[in-house]
């Protein structure tokens, strides 16, 4: 083993510290945590997984926070796919400024909009839906999407879009048939970002959400500072929020490196 | 790429327009309707003019809040880049190592940020948590909750837990697509792995290395949750950045003039330096 | 300073433990490089011959086998200890670098006193036509001024042992490669340092080198000058890939010292020499050494191509097809005709390769 190599792994050690805590805390009892400090289970329980498997005040919040997510990145990225595909292919008018604005969003602090948000989805009816988080969340992920599916899409060269006309195919026909399917990983990597952020993100989603559908990390704080010092149940409704996450990882593992770079290297 | 010049394009983006707009253009009315006017309540308003902009302006707590803002987006950016840097340096290039490594790096980008809040929470606590009890068995007194420089070491230490793996897969991902023949070159032309670095390395990872800074610098600049989950903006105010400031103005004193002011501002700012770093990085690439 | 190249058995496999033959993707080879040389290793894509390259260059380290340069053995030197230069595929420079940087680049490396660092890059550039963008930044060259600049690092050093080019003019627009291919000609004449220039373009090949070592799967198969190449190819494959159209191949037997095709008598050079052990015979001729002849070998013309100075013709012969090159002035006859092949230009081939 090489000595650089010592980076990378002492890197990951410091990274899988406060995870391995919070699994560690998962795993045992109040008295445990409050009476003794120890560093794996000695009293190991399964307790507070108990409670939050039987307990639809708790199990809903998961269901709701990927009802929203998986809203979000449907939606989000069937928008982005024809929007990307005009940015990386056509000049239309006020293109760049359009693109440009699109970006700004990314920029836009949560903070700013959890107000207007609140007001605006009350309006329309859609507080505390899925809706409202899913449509709230659009506003940085689709700029998102349409950044990283123009990065992969203009790394498609044109002959491929002349080639099928000329080979006859209408024009929807091969977006589906041949362009959609030539930058899949491209689209890979879009979902995986907005289910990234939309996962992640909690200001908004508590914001627009009260009961029916509130997001299961929101529910975790209340939870935890309503009803006293619950640190382990706190740790392993934690814990659960790691799972989607690293499910999702997994999946797009060969992807990683490319579509952090956003398809742009 | 050469494009070719069709208006009907507009029906492909005019989706993701209206969405956009819907969710960006509205509130924002919103909010510069606020921030130009007074109410009492009952939905009564009254011209303001730029008095609150003024206020904002001019008010120490908000430059405390942006005083900080800065200071903490500084040295994250400070830290992260060049500890992002150098990792990604580190890391094997080929072989089955490759995955594992960029699986358990991109994990923690994965945490909801409440989650990664309460983590550090429990991680830090000075009497069970391991880190807290840790430092305080080395002698040092740490206390989060009551003393700002722990509030401010576990916070910075959270956020180079939560954000230095966009830094390195970035990098990474810019290193792995230079060309082996460049290495090849530098070897026979006997250059030492400084050269490699400052000559091919460096000038090659240019492009992400924007893309990089950018994206800390606005995430950083707009934190909210796992502050707010760490230490709620305390002690006292210690950790009170721009948006836990305007969260508590706007829903906590329900201050709508000042804290749609206040908004205006803060985006302003981000557009603002973003728009300046963006333009410098891209005219030193033109020269 | 400058060396004669040895490659001493070596062989080299990208798998870790290789086991068959199969998983080496150079067989085992001897190869010598005279000092002050100019070779070609030519073969089609994936036949070894830029692993070839980085096994000379150091880039690469052989399974097994020693390699030397003069009497001293480098098979575990680095590229830099091996004190060589090579010229890639894609042009590789130093983008934040000028022309000039770029040039000084390996001699600053290697602590060359800025005097004489100055006086070399000039004197380089100057012998590229690079003289007028030394203040340029580099990355702004177009294609063929990013190969020159590739190709002035390795010259700029005086004391190099080798200078190796892996197929540098494949970015390199048409028009442009024949000046940069003549460029290295006058090059090396100027200089005499021994180069060593990979290509599967045999005209590249041919103009370029003296020596042409023609590889196939991971083997030699001939090494010789061009006009070996061309009139006594020791393989079939060699006369398929060398020459345009490719050497004629017919199946044939030999009877009593002679070839025999389509029941006729043919003279070749080499027929003797067969001992009758191999199982498979054939007969080449090069097109360029087929006539029309009033008796001889009956043959059915099918097809003429005219391309100026010559003609091509295409003859049934039995089961087989074969090219002829006909010049302008001899009428070309149409259906049945006879043909001859002239006799020190034709050979047997047993398994592909050359009886002797």
């Amino acid at each position: 083993m090489q000595k650089r190599s010592l980076v990378p792994i002492l890197y990951i050690v410091f990274l899988l510290l406060p995870i391995y805590w919070l699994l560690n805390m998962s795993f045992k009892s109040t008295n445990e945590i409050l009476q003794s400090f120890t560093l794996w289970p000695h009293d190991f329980t399964l307790d507070n997984y108990r409670i939050i498997f039987t307990d639809p005040g708790w199990y809903m919040g998961y269901l709701n926070s990927l009802e929203y997510v998986a809203i979000n990145t449907v939606l989000s990225v069937s928008v982005a796919l024809p929007a990307a595909y005009a940015f990386s292919r056509y000049r239309f008018l006020g293109d760049k400024h359009l693109f440009f604005w699109l970006l700004t969003n990314r920029m836009a602090p949560a903070a700013v909009f959890a107000l207007p948000f609140y007001q605006l989805y009350s309006a329309v009816g859609l507080f505390d839906t899925p809706w409202a988080v899913a449509l709230a969340h659009t506003l940085f992920n689709i700029p998102l999407a349409v950044w990283i599916l123009e990065g992969f899409m203009s790394g498609v060269p044109k002959e491929l879009d002349e080639t099928a006309y000329v080979d006859g195919y209408s024009f929807w026909r091969f977006f589906f048939r041949i362009f959609v399917p030539t930058i899949a990983a491209g689209i890979g990597v879009a979902c995986f970002f907005c289910f990234m952020f939309s996962w992640v993100e909690l200001l908004l989603a508590k914001t627009l959400t009260s009961v029916a559908a509130k997001p299961i990390a929101a529910l975790m704080t209340k939870t935890a500072s309503t009803s006293g010092y619950q640190l382990g149940l706190l740790a392993a409704a934690g814990s659960l929020t790691l799972i989607p996450g690293a499910v999702v990882i997994y999946f797009v593992r060969n992807y990683i490196a490319k579509g952090f770079a956003l398809g742009r290297v | 790429m050469r494009k070719t010049v069709n208006q009907k394009a507009w029906f492909f983006v005019l989706p993701v327009v209206l969405l956009v707009a819907f969710n960006a253009v509205i509130p924002l009315m919103t909010v510069v309707n606020y921030s130009v006017q007074e109410t009492f309540g009952d939905n009564v308003f009254f011209w303001a003019g730029l008095r609150w902009f003024e206020d904002v302006v001019t008010s120490e707590r908000f430059h405390d809040a942006l005083i900080r803002q800065c200071i903490f987006t500084a040295l994250v950016l400070i830290i992260e880049i060049p500890l992002g840097l150098v990792i990604a340096l580190a890391m094997p290039r080929k072989g089955p190592w490759v995955s594992v490594c960029l699986v358990l790096m991109a994990l923690p980008l994965l945490i909801p940020w409440n989650v990664v809040g309460a983590m550090w929470n429990i991680l830090a606590l000075p009497d069970i948590g391991l880190l807290g009890r840790s430092i305080n068995a080395l002698g040092i007194e740490f206390n989060y909750t009551r003393e700002p420089i722990a509030a401010w070491f576990t916070i910075i230490l959270m956020d180079v837990w939560h954000w230095t793996s966009l830094v390195v897969l970035l990098c990474y991902a810019g290193l792995v697509s230079i060309p082996d023949a460049y290495y090849q070159a530098a070897k026979v032309d006997g250059a030492r792995p400084w050269a490699v670095f400052r000559y091919i390395q460096l000038p090659k990872l240019r492009h992400v290395l924007t893309i990089a800074i950018l994206l800390r610098f606005m995430d950083s600049f707009m934190i909210y949750t796992e502050v707010v989950v760490l230490t709620g903006g305390g002690p006292g105010n210690a950790t009170t950045f721009l948006s836990i400031d305007l969260v508590k103005t706007a829903l906590g004193q329900f201050d709508l003039g000042p804290a749609a002011a206040m908004s205006l501002i803060y985006f302003l700012i981000i557009l603002l330096f973003s728009w300046l770093f963006y333009t410098l990085a891209m005219r030193n690439e033109a020269r | 300073m400058i060396a004669a190249i040895g490659l001493k058995d070596i062989r080299h496999s990208y798998v870790a433990e290789p086991r068959s033959d199969e998983d080496f993707a150079l067989k085992r080879m001897t190869l010598d490089l005279a000092d002050g040389g100019a070779y070609a290793l030519l073969g089609p894509s994936g036949c070894g011959k830029t692993s070839l390259l980085n096994l000379i260059s150091g880039l690469l380290r052989p399974t097994e086998g020693r390699i030397l340069f003069d009497s001293t053995d480098v098979t575990d030197a680095s590229p830099e200890q091996r004190n060589i230069a090579q010229v890639f595929q894609f042009p590789v420079i130093y983008d934040t670098m000028t022309v000039y940087d770029n040039l000084a680049f390996p001699l600053r490396n290697r602590g060359v006193a800025e005097l004489e660092v100055d006086r070399r890059v000039r004197e380089i550039a100057s012998m590229l036509e690079l003289d007028a963008m030394l203040d340029k930044r580099a990355a702004g060259l177009t294609a063929d001024g990013k190969q020159k600049i590739s190709l002035g690092r390795g010259l700029v050093r005086s004391d190099v042992n080798v200078i190796m080019f892996d197929e540098p003019l494949t970015v390199i627009d048409p028009h442009l490669k024949w000046q940069l291919r003549s460029k290295l000609k006058e090059l090396h004449g100027r200089t005499r340092r021994t180069m060593v220039y990979v290509t599967h373009d045999q005209t590249e090949a041919l103009t370029f080198a003296e020596t042409v070592v023609v590889m196939k799967d991971g083997e030699i198969v001939q090494i010789g000058t061009p006009i070996e190449l061309f009139e006594r190819p020791q393989h079939t494959f060699v006369g398929h890939f060398i020459g345009s159209p490719g050497m004629n191949v017919l199946p044939c037997t030999v009877e009593g010292g002679k070839a025999v095709l389509a029941g006729q008598p043919v003279e070749t050079i080499n027929a003797g020499l067969w001992r009758g052990n191999g199982k498979h015979l054939e007969l080449g001729v090069r097109p360029e050494f087929v006539s029309f002849a009033t008796e001889g070998i009956p043959v059915d013309v099918v097809k003429v191509l005219d391309i100026g100075r010559h003609r091509i013709v295409e003859a049934q012969q039995a089961g087989s097809r074969l090219k002829m090159l006909v010049p302008e002035g001899v009428s070309v006859p149409t259906g049945a005709a006879h043909i001859r092949f002239d006799p020190l230009h034709t050979q047997i081939y047993e398994d592909g390769w050359m009886v002797s």
